[in-house]
């Protein structure tokens, strides 16, 4: 009975004379592509940095109820309604309302800018890749200055690590109206980042399809590899503790929910058009539902599972500089009371210090020894590019071996961001195709190799000497609220537009099953309603805080702290048209389709003859 | 004659021990640190080890000044304490009163700092002179940075990878081209009601504007 099943949707043409619409070649490529595309750096460097800070195992509650109720939801929509209207996301809510065809624009555009940004990280990541065949490795030692007396000055005063990144990768200027020039390093990395991404992506799924085999299941070999050796560090019992010690109060904030929300939103890349792609690719007879729970709780798992690893590697790297800072101490008071060498240990230093305090106090005072406080290392964690390349780096430093772990997790950050970029880039690609805006004599390779060009030559921003200022903005401003914005459209419109019940009727034909009473209450109401709490919450928690951004300035007075600047007004005019020209485009197009529609009854009111039959224009026309 | 002969021993180390003054214009102070050297083979800082320390200091001197003149006894040790660390200076050898100034000591030990370093295990870390900064080694540059060799190769694979993509699906395409025309050729133009099917395959049907309604083909809103 479904077969026959008259749909009012154009559903479109089979059996072109041109190709077919391309297909994976078995199930496991398509869910491998999605499970890559998922998992992405987000889960490796924004999750454990949100269970950190968040009362550790507490924060998993807010996260596990967030997947229920709103990312495993959106992720089933959006994987069926792309499965059974084979389009792309512009295809897709072109079909379901020509009036809701911007939500599709706003998605192609987001992906789009999302995959410039997103392809420079991975830039700087090959740029740390190639730099960890060295013995030693470059961020180990201060270079010397000019005069070979002693170390340069801006090294000496931060670290080595924070020097390698800020000034000999990044070469970064002191404020974001200060353009510098484009990086060549930068610009060949750029390049290579790119020319990667184009020999998996030239011809569609057929090559993505074969390339994530790889690229989504490498990083968990490392992972795992990093979890028997972090496990074997001293130290990494204290970080896991950190990490997990749960504490329960901190679920009274607000603040956490909508981080958990925000979190499991970004994390499963909804609203890119991405998924609409893949599953657009699938036969029609294919079980959405299970693909759906098993995407998200695979991404979950994930996130969870590289959290252990990388605690445990922060817990060794704060116990080692506790005892450097230790040793440093140790070392001042055997200087300076002449005692003898190595009669002060880590062990009865404290013993000591109570003596000399009592005796001496007034040298010890001099001293001005450091304060070592582990908890006050454990707390120096960071999230994003701070963990890959200044916090990680450091700790890869300590451990020995150092290149074959920085090696390691290079090539797993990079594959973990390769198979991400797959899915912006289908985003592109799929729409583009369906709307036939590619003549019929460009071969594919072309188109994409088309796409990455345009991407690489806008991407070219980001190396310039400010880059890192608005690769931060483009995150901050572009990669959040219109995803949020184009969520909340998509999930309104196929339930109150397409209709929940030929929707749930679809499902039913497409797996055997009608949804049950869980998708139901879900999308009709949780969901959107979470979504619009969310969305709400953002933009107040957005308000509030500064436009600020966090600027590295050797001349500043305290340097190597950065100094926090207020954006530019021309800055923040971009910041505010980055965040709305996806969004922009869904009450544009549904206005330029209102005034059609309107010129379209005026026009057939005026002249209807009801005997004109169309079917019988002879040929000579 | 043998009461002044004693009277002028006595007094000789007392006029070193005046000469050997800490914080003394002249004077290095020296802090070894055997132990975090050494560890488990750590030796005794003892009596016979200063001795030691003095003879490669008055090598150093030597080796510095060319003059085969200077001696253990030119060098003086005093203030030795328990970190093991003390102080000292180096007399003259002509006039003991006098000391050699201390440009010319840390440059005779800048000279020498390798031999005296290794004469006791130590390294400029842990055989430190107070005020005569380590010589910094500089940081091997090989002649090309090695990350340009690990970009090189990786750009070499992606581009032969781009290459024998493209050229493959330009012969697949070709040879797709080639059979599609041969089975173009074979196909009969069919034709039905007196119009080419051909031309009817492209649309999907033709909208009858006298039997359709107006947004049969757009959702309700």
């Amino acid at each position: 009975m479904a077969e026959e099943k008259n749909t009012e949707v154009s559903v479109p043409e089979l059996g072109k004379t041109a190709e077919e619409r391309p297909k994976w070649d078995n199930k496991v490529q398509y869910l491998l592509t999605c499970i890559g595309f998922a998992v992405g750096l987000g889960n490796v460097w924004r999750f454990p940095y949100l269970c950190q800070t968040y009362g550790g195992g507490a924060f998993l509650i807010p996260y596990i109820i967030a997947l229920i109720f709103e990312g495993i939801p959106l992720l089933h929509m959006e994987l069926a309604i792309g499965q059974r209207l084979r389009q792309g996301s512009i295809g897709v809510w072109n079909s379901i309302s020509p009036f809701l065809g911007g939500v599709g624009i706003g998605s192609l555009i987001v992906s789009f800018l999302v995959g410039l940004f997103y392809n420079t990280i991975l830039a700087w990541v090959l740029w740390y890749f190639f730099h960890s065949f060295q013995d030693p490795l470059p961020w180990r030692d201060c270079p010397l200055n000019q005069n070979k007396t002693g170390y340069i000055e801006e090294c000496a005063k931060s670290t080595p690590v924070n020097y390698f990144w800020y000034r000999e990768t990044l070469n970064v200027t002191p404020n974001i109206t200060d353009n510098g020039d484009l990086q060549w390093w930068m610009v060949i990395c750029l390049a290579s980042a790119w020319g990667i991404v184009y020999i998996c992506f030239i011809r569609g799924i057929e090559t993505i399809g074969k390339a994530v085999y790889v690229t989504a299941t490498f990083p968990y070999l490392v992972l795992t590899i990093f979890l028997i050796r972090a496990l074997t560090l001293p130290g990494a019992t204290e970080g896991l503790v950190y990490l997990f010690t749960p504490k329960v109060q901190v679920l009274k904030d607000p603040k956490v929910w909508l981080d958990a929300a925000t979190q499991i939103f970004f994390s499963l890349s909804l609203a890119f058009g991405g998924l609409i792609a893949f599953s657009s690719y699938n036969p029609q007879k294919n079980n959405c539902e299970r693909d759906a729970v098993i995407v998200g709780v695979i991404n979950s798992a994930t996130s969870i599972y590289a959290s252990i690893p990388i605690f445990a590697i922060l817990g060794f790297k704060a116990t080692s500089n506790y005892n450097d800072c230790l040793d440093g101490n140790i070392l001042s008071i055997t200087n300076a009371f002449n005692i003898g060498d190595q009669n002060v240990t880590r062990e009865n230093y404290d013993s000591w210090l109570k003596h000399l305090n009592t005796t001496h106090s007034q040298e010890l005072e001099d001293l001005h020894l450091k304060h070592c406080n582990l908890q006050e290392f454990l707390d120096q964690s960071a999230s994003g590019t701070g963990l890959a390349f200044i916090v990680f780096t450091e700790a890869v430093i300590k451990m020995p071996g150092s290149q074959v772990w920085a090696v390691l997790f290079f090539v797993m950050l990079f594959s973990l961001g390769l198979s991400s970029m797959f899915g912006n880039l289908e985003g592109i690609l799929t729409p583009l195709l369906d709307l036939h805006v590619v003549p019929k004599w460009l071969p594919k390779e072309a188109f994409t190799g088309l796409i990455c060009l345009i991407s690489f030559l806008f991407a070219l921003i980001f190396t310039m000497g400010s880059g890192n200022y608005w690769l931060e903005i483009f995150n901050n401003y572009v990669g959040s609220l219109p995803l949020l914005i184009i969520a909340f459209f998509e999930i309104i419109s196929v339930v109150y537009i397409y209709g929940i019940g030929r929707f749930s009727d679809d499902i039913e034909w497409m797996t055997g099953r009608r949804p049950n009473l869980y998708w139901q209450a879900t999308w009709r109401v949780i969901s959107p309603g979470m979504l619009l709490v969310v969305f709400l919450a953002y933009i107040v928690v957005q308000v509030q805080q500064p436009a600020t951004y966090a600027a590295w300035n050797p001349n500043y007075i305290n340097f190597p702290m950065t100094e926090a600047l207020d954006y530019p007004g021309w800055v923040f005019a971009i910041c505010i048209l980055l965040s709305s020209v996806p969004c922009i485009f869904i009450p544009i197009v549904a206005l330029y389709r209102f005034i059609q529609w309107i010129m379209r009854r005026v026009h057939q009111s005026q002249n209807r003859n009801p005997c004109e039959n169309h079917a019988y224009e002879p040929e000579l026309q | 004659m043998l009461s002044r002969v004693l009277l002028s021993l006595s007094l000789v180390p007392a006029l070193a021990l005046a000469v050997c003054q800490p914080d003394g214009q002249d004077a290095y102070k020296v802090r070894l640190s055997i132990k975090t050297a050494l560890g488990a083979n750590a030796y005794e800082w003892n009596e016979s080890e200063q001795f030691l320390f003095r003879a490669t200091l008055a090598f150093a001197m030597r080796k510095y000044t060319g003059q085969e003149t200077f001696n253990v006894s030119s060098v003086i040790v005093c203030n030795e304490t328990q970190r093991v660390s003390f102080w000292f200076v180096v007399t003259n050898p002509n006039d003991t009163a006098t000391l050699i100034p201390k440009n010319a000591v840390e440059e005779a030990i800048r000279l020498s700092r390798n031999r005296i370093n290794s004469a006791f295990l130590l390294s400029d870390k842990t055989l430190q002179f107070l005020g005569i900064p380590p010589t910094l080694a500089p940081p091997s540059q090989p002649s090309l940075p090695v990350w340009l060799i690990v970009f090189g190769v990786v750009m070499g694979i992606v581009t032969t990878g781009i290459l024998a993509l493209i050229i493959s699906g330009f012969i697949q395409r070709k040879k797709k081209d080639i059979e599609d025309e041969d089975e173009e050729e074979k196909q009969e133009r069919i034709m039905e009601n007196g119009i080419l099917c051909e031309t009817l395959e492209g649309k999907e049907g033709v909208n009858n504007g006298a039997y359709s309604h107006d947004e049969d083909r757009l959702t309700q809103l």
